[in-house]
């Protein structure tokens, strides 16, 4: 069980913002951390992993972290991390960078190939892809067998088939250590496979917090879909108009009335929804 | 050809490296991780040898180093070592004057490194000590080995400050530079021809050892650009 409640002031874009965070995390869980970038994500991990400094409490089983401005220096924590540019030690091979966390020859052969890296695992780090490197980074971090793994945007950098492969190498490696983990992160899809809570940061704030399907799952009204896209064009075609949005990865046309293009804007964010026709589901 | 100027400059030279690796290495991390407002006043402080015109350093050296000084009497009174005119005083001189050749490289080393990287070593459990050693340094060797082999260079090379606080006595202080500069002086110009031209070679292989390694080592580990 960990108990976090941590108070912070932040200098961002907009001037100071107060970082003021209460909440706890059970042993076990798997959290996702999301918010839009400069709502304190990232500084929480930092924190939570003795990298910054905040005032409040951590009591991570019964041991204290964070106890006024008293804080447990990171070497003392045992936290897995996993940064968003990996931040391998370049200077020693795949599986010296696992063996300089802790001595541990059979836990590294394993991590390595629950991974498929054990190939690769006498090359040095920049002769590696982004996610082959991500990977590494990843068993780096669970070579201490961590009391908390805090990921930060961990696949960001990488393109959607890798990120669906190391998205089921987190999924294997928290299923088998079981490791209490929080996950910065902005796809929901991904946030919708690997995490059972959710945790909505704004402005240094939490917005929401509950169970992942019940806050991606939300929406208005009796609509059926709803996705949220950017308006790109609108164009008039006779006595119509056709919006383009883009959706996620996807670009689509939408045919618009004359009222409702009052209150459209190009470049604003707009959501998309439809209440009454059958959607069809096909293989892809 | 007699080569005690030349032994005595290397002399020189690779005991002023390595106390200034020693003295550098703690410096140039902190100011490489600092952000502490001392951190400009240091690093002019530091970098003050590279303006200074080697008499004005020579003099002030020579002023705090002499037997009307307090340290100069405190080595002279306790340690029965004179620091002015000798070899000692030869090698408290170039470690100023040498000091921002080694501490520049190794803190430029040091600030490129990836901030993250030495983050996830304290994670891993490891100390300062052990971040800089394993993973700091070993990251930088490039940078490393310039800061080694300019400051070894930079010192063979200095002529102001080791003429002014050493004299030229032979066997003791006299070393190449001072060296070339007598026999111009008495018009030796053939020894002055076969010292100089010695000294240029010397530091081309030098040199170029170094740009070579450096290329190696980017190959090794992937980081050609």
């Amino acid at each position: 069980m960990i108990n976090i409640d941590i108070k912070k002031e932040l200098h961002g874009a907009h001037g100071v913002m107060p970082l003021d965070l209460a909440f706890s995390v059970k042993k076990g869980e798997f959290v996702a951390l999301s918010g839009e970038s400069g709502s304190g994500k990232t500084t929480l991990l930092r924190i939570l992993a003795g990298l910054e400094k905040a005032e409040g409490s951590i009591d991570v089983n019964q041991e204290k972290w964070l106890d006024g401005a008293n804080a447990l220096p990171p070497q003392k924590r045992r936290i897995g991390f996993v940064f968003q540019e990996y931040a391998l030690f370049e200077n020693m091979t795949i599986l010296q960078n696992l063996l300089f966390v802790a001595k541990d020859k059979a836990l590294a052969k394993r991590l390595l190939e629950i991974t498929e890296l054990s190939q690769l695992q006498n090359r040095y780090p920049n002769t590696l892809s982004g996610g082959q490197k991500q990977r590494v980074s990843l068993c780096r971090a669970m070579m201490q067998r961590p009391t908390l793994l805090l990921l930060d945007e961990p696949l960001s950098a990488l393109n959607p088939t890798m990120r669906e492969k190391l998205q089921q190498e987190i999924l294997t490696l928290h299923k088998e250590f079981h490791t209490t983990t929080i996950m910065v992160s902005h796809d929901p899809s991904e946030i919708y496979k690997l995490a059972s809570r959710v945790i909505v940061l704004e402005n240094g704030k939490i917005k929401e917090d509950g169970k992942t399907k019940e806050i991606l799952l939300r929406t208005q009204g009796s609509q059926k879909f709803s996705f949220k896209g950017e308006l790109l064009e609108l164009k008039k075609v006779d006595v119509i108009f056709i919006a383009i949005v883009a959706i996620g990865q996807q670009i689509v046309e939408v045919v618009v009335s004359q009222t409702e293009v009052k209150h459209l804007k190009v470049g604003e964010n707009v959501l998309l929804s439809t209440k009454a026709f059958q959607p069809s589901i096909t293989p892809l | 050809m007699d080569f005690t100027p030349f032994i005595l400059s290397f002399k020189l030279a690779a005991i002023t490296s390595l106390i200034l690796f020693v003295v550098a290495l703690p410096l140039a991390w902190f100011l490489s991780q600092t952000n502490s407002k001392t951190k400009p006043f240091i690093e002019a402080l530091t970098a003050l040898p590279i303006v200074l015109p080697p008499s004005v350093l020579g003099f002030y050296i020579l002023w705090a180093l002499s037997y009307n000084s307090p340290i100069g009497a405190f080595f002279e009174e306790y340690f029965n070592v004179q620091l002015v005119f000798s070899f000692t005083g030869l090698v408290i001189a170039s470690c100023f004057y040498s000091l921002p050749f080694m501490v520049q490289p190794l803190q430029s080393g040091f600030e490129s490194l990836n901030k993250n990287m030495l983050e996830a070593s304290y994670l891993a459990g490891k100390s300062k000590m052990q971040t800089i050693f394993q993973v700091a340094l070993p990251n930088i060797k490039p940078a490393l080995l310039t800061a080694v082999i300019i400051t070894f260079a930079h010192t063979v090379g200095e002529f102001g400050v080791v003429l002014m606080v050493g004299g030229s006595i032979e066997g003791e202080t006299k070393v190449a530079s001072v060296a070339i500069y007598e026999m111009v002086e008495i018009m030796d110009y053939k020894m002055a021809h076969i010292y100089s031209l010695f000294m240029i070679t010397l530091s081309f292989v030098v040199l170029l050892s170094v740009y070579i390694f450096n290329a190696k080592h980017n190959r090794k580990f992937g980081l050609n650009r």
